[in-house]
């Protein structure tokens, strides 16, 4: 009898267990914005959301493109290189036009992509490695190209960078489209399947005849061009391009969007939906500690104990 | 010297050896055989101290009642292992792999060098091996690598040598090198446990001999009065007298074979593993592929599936050639591999039902990259009911399913993509009873249906009774083809026992 309850009791807490895993993200920022409205001043109004939200922007798009590569049992360290990249690029090329800049931005990072993706795919090397090597050139290249801070006075960058529409601004609407986008991508089509088999069992796609190679090189490089597409809008922002700070420490904030947002780090699946959620948790938990005037140390501390018990959850749904 | 007794091990699920007595003495090379799953290297394991046994057994070494915690303890109290892949370490010299952990040490406790790059030279060279001994371990070829092993072995005063198939990777002159140390080691009077598949091998350097099959004990005594033929039937558990003419299997046995070979194979070769491997599938036919562990099935299968590269030789589908070495290439050509491990490389454990089937068709049922969900429905719905797979839904991970069933997945899969050849390397292992009937009287509907299917099975019964015809491989060459009337475990058997060069008739 008494084994019978303990059965009940422990079959329960597994499913609560697995329901935090699934959801405790959405949990986690529905808690922070009731604290928030409870506790911090003048947090219900339309500025602070939007200021939020554009915030939030840069780094949920490059959170997309790192769930693509975790989603093979990889890693993309280069993103923050390569938004360097990207706004040093944009400050070369904004005097033949904006969308030249652009081009040449986004280029950028489908080249690193590109390096990341070949040395993965054909050399063999290990992702964490690959991309270790691409993120210490990127942001050299970055800083050749242009060595200092400097002004981007354009219309349409500031307009990018400021405008909105009906009251929401471009930056929240351009990442909310990407990641709706890639949500689509990773459900519907081929190499989206494809992508997730590779993560969940590389020697079983090989032998199924997947196009392994072509799909890791697809990723790093839509990765890349994520990251460059990132630097884009952070430095409509700005306004200014700063390849000495631009994207620094990047790839961490990124990995944790991912893995807080339900994305195993073993592979073999991807939640977009999680990752949004994600990116909106680490950054309402900085925006939390800053407006209660806590030091930046403190929300180092607390990005930590959030990635901890991402980790520590991944870990039970790994047992299951 | 060393022996066990009582000896048992017991994993979560299985009890990997049940009351096993096995004694290896001083001066005496002692062959350790048995199929897959045998319980060979759990004995090894437990001898090196990498396992505990269960409580009640002993092991006594040397005199002693001894228990091993680590598998240091064991190095230290003098017992060696040599395993198949060399465990050294690739980036250090020669010398100081030999020397690893026991460096001779000159004043200040500094590596004495010039000393310990003499002694490696002498020990090297009293196993006629020549190397520059200041040259990364890597740059040597595998063969001498193996013998830096050996030599680190017998420099430690090993007292015991366990060697796991020691010569899977070395060549013809190398093994005759190695056979040379083991005869000097044995001379010394050390104990040598050598685990092979090799039957030349075995009857060219052994003294006895130890069966393992199924986690016991079935023979132990000298090997040189022990017939091949009766070795044989000792590890693959039939025993000659009573070879049953019923059939167990689901099997029917015959079918109407094709006369144009829809696959042929000429000549494949990959170095170590296959030499010259030609065979011809039928379309209708089962062909099966027999042989010992070790002997080139899978590996054949895979060369054939373009997923194990090969140095020469070639593979035709009706008629037209296949580009080696790419696994998309052979799928287009119409082969398609079952793989023998299939958690490992057959199943995505954690995609459902559904997308296992759809996985390999993928391309064909999609239009501009976008996944055309109504057709992949019908298709899964269509298999799923033809081979009668037991999920819950569709959407069940295949990681969840029962061997057997996810076995019938990976059909699916195949069986999905239409092709002209099916290569099956063991394609009931591991699943129950019920499930095995099954999938049997799958792969027989499906060569009636005329599909070419390759066989590769370790169980004799499924092999004689599902092919029509038998090509037998050993040491990665075909040494018989058994058609007909021939096919029967008596035949099989005599193949796999016959020595070298003497198997043709």
């Amino acid at each position: 009898m008494t084994e019978l309850t303990l059965g009940r009791v422990s079959a329960d807490r597994a499913r609560l267990l697995r329901l935090l895993q699934e959801y405790g993200v959405y949990l986690g920022v529905l808690v922070l914005l009731l604290v928030n409205i409870a506790f911090t001043p003048h947090f219900l109004s339309g500025e602070n959301f939007r200021t939020q939200a554009v915030q939030v922007a840069p780094v949920l798009v490059v959170a997309l493109g790192m769930a693509l590569a975790i989603g093979t049992e990889g890693v993309d360290l280069s993103v923050g290189s390569v938004m360097a990249l990207s706004t040093s690029l944009i400050s070369l090329y904004l005097g033949y036009g904006v969308w030249i800049a652009l081009l040449a931005a986004l280029l950028g990072g489908i080249v690193v992509g590109l390096a990341n993706g070949s040395l993965v795919a054909f050399v063999g090397v290990q992702p964490i490695v690959a991309t270790l090597a691409l993120m210490v050139a990127g942001r050299g290249l970055a800083l050749v190209m242009l060595p200092q801070l400097k002004q981007v006075n354009d219309p349409d960058m500031a307009a990018l960078g400021s405008g909105d529409l009906l009251g929401v601004p471009y930056l929240v609407l351009i990442a909310a489209g990407l990641a709706l986008l890639v949500a689509f991508v990773v459900r519907r089509t081929t190499f989206g399947r494809q992508l997730l088999a590779i993560g969940d069992s590389r020697p079983a796609a090989q032998l199924a005849g997947l196009p392994v190679r072509r799909v890791l090189i697809l990723v790093y490089v839509l990765c890349g061009a994520l990251a460059a597409f990132a630097g884009v809008l952070a430095t409509a922002r700005l306004t200014a391009s700063d390849p000495t700070s631009l994207g620094t420490l990047m790839e961490l904030s990124a990995i944790t969007a991912v893995v807080v947002g339900g994305t195993p780090l073993s592979g073999g699946r991807v939640r977009i939906g999680g990752t949004v959620a994600g990116a909106v948790l680490i950054q309402l938990l900085t925006a939390t500690l800053i407006k209660h005037d806590l030091p930046p140390s403190w929300t180092q501390i607390a990005q930590a104990v959030v990635i901890v018990l991402a980790v520590y959850a991944a870990r039970e749904r790994g047992k299951r | 010297m060393l022996s066990v007794s009582g000896l048992s091990k017991t994993f979560p699920s299985v009890r990997a050896l049940d009351g096993v007595e096995f004694t290896a003495r001083a001066g005496e090379v002692h062959a350790l055989v048995g199929e897959n799953g045998a319980g060979k290297s759990t004995l090894i394991k437990l001898l090196t101290g990498v396992h505990r046994p269960d409580p009640g057994g002993t092991l006594t070494y040397d005199g002693r009642e001894v228990s091993f915690a680590t598998p240091l303890d064991a190095q230290q109290a003098g017992i060696s292992t040599i395993y198949q892949e060399v465990n050294l370490v690739p980036l250090m010299s020669v010398a100081r792999n030999l020397f690893l952990g026991r460096e001779p040490r000159g004043r200040l406790g500094l590596i004495d060098f010039r000393r310990m790059h003499r002694e490696a030279e002498r020990a090297l060279a009293e196993l006629g091996v020549r190397v520059d001994v200041r040259r990364p371990l890597r740059e040597l070829g595998v063969g001498a690598q193996q013998m830096v092993a050996l030599a680190r072995a017998v420099a430690v005063d090993a007292r015991v040598v366990l060697m796991d198939e020691p010569t899977s990777s070395l060549e013809p002159r190398e093994v005759a090198t190695l056979f040379g140390v083991i005869r000097m080691l044995r001379e010394r009077g050390i104990a040598v446990i050598y685990v092979s598949h090799r039957m030349d091998e075995l009857y060219a350097i052994c003294d006895t001999v130890t069966v393992l099959r199924d986690g016991k004990v079935v023979h132990t005594g000298p090997l040189a009065g022990l017939d091949r033929l009766r070795l044989v039937s000792l590890m693959l558990g039939r025993d000659m007298d009573t070879v049953q003419d019923e059939g167990l299997t689901k099997f029917t046995g015959e079918h109407d074979a094709g006369r144009e070979p829809v696959l042929r194979a000429e000549e494949l070769t990959a170095r170590h593993r296959l030499s010259e491997v030609s065979l011809d599938i039928r379309p209708g036919e089962v062909l099966g592929l027999g042989g010992l562990l070790g002997s080139g099935r899978s590996e054949t299968a895979k060369a054939l599936a373009g997923a194990l590269p090969v140095d020469s030789g070639r593979v035709t589908v009706a008629g037209t050639r296949v580009r080696g070495g790419s696994t998309p290439a052979a799928i287009r050509a119409g082969i398609s591999l079952l793989p023998e491990d299939r958690k490992a490389e057959g199943i995505v454990p954690g995609l459902s039902v559904r997308e296992n089937i759809a996985l390999a068709a993928l391309p064909g049922l999609s239009r501009f990259g976008l996944v055309d969900e109504a057709r992949i429905d019908r298709i899964v719905d269509t298999f799923v009911k033809r081979l009668r797979i037991k999920a819950s839904s569709a959407h069940q991970k295949v990681g969840e399913l029962s061997g057997g069933n996810q076995q019938k997945v990976l059909l699916a899969r195949w069986l999905a993509m239409n092709p002209k050849v099916l290569l099956l390397d063991e394609p009931t292992r591991g699943i129950d009873v019920g499930a095995k009937a099954e999938v049997q009287k799958l792969i027989d509907e499906l060569a009636a249906d005329g599909l070419g299917v390759l066989l590769i099975s370790s169980d004799m019964e499924e092999l004689i009774e599902g092919s029509d015809r038998v090509v037998v491989l050993k040491d990665g060459a075909v040494v018989e083809e058994l058609t007909g009337d021939q096919v029967t475990e008596d035949r099989l058997m005599r193949a796999i026992a016959a020595p070298a060069g003497e198997s043709r008739d």
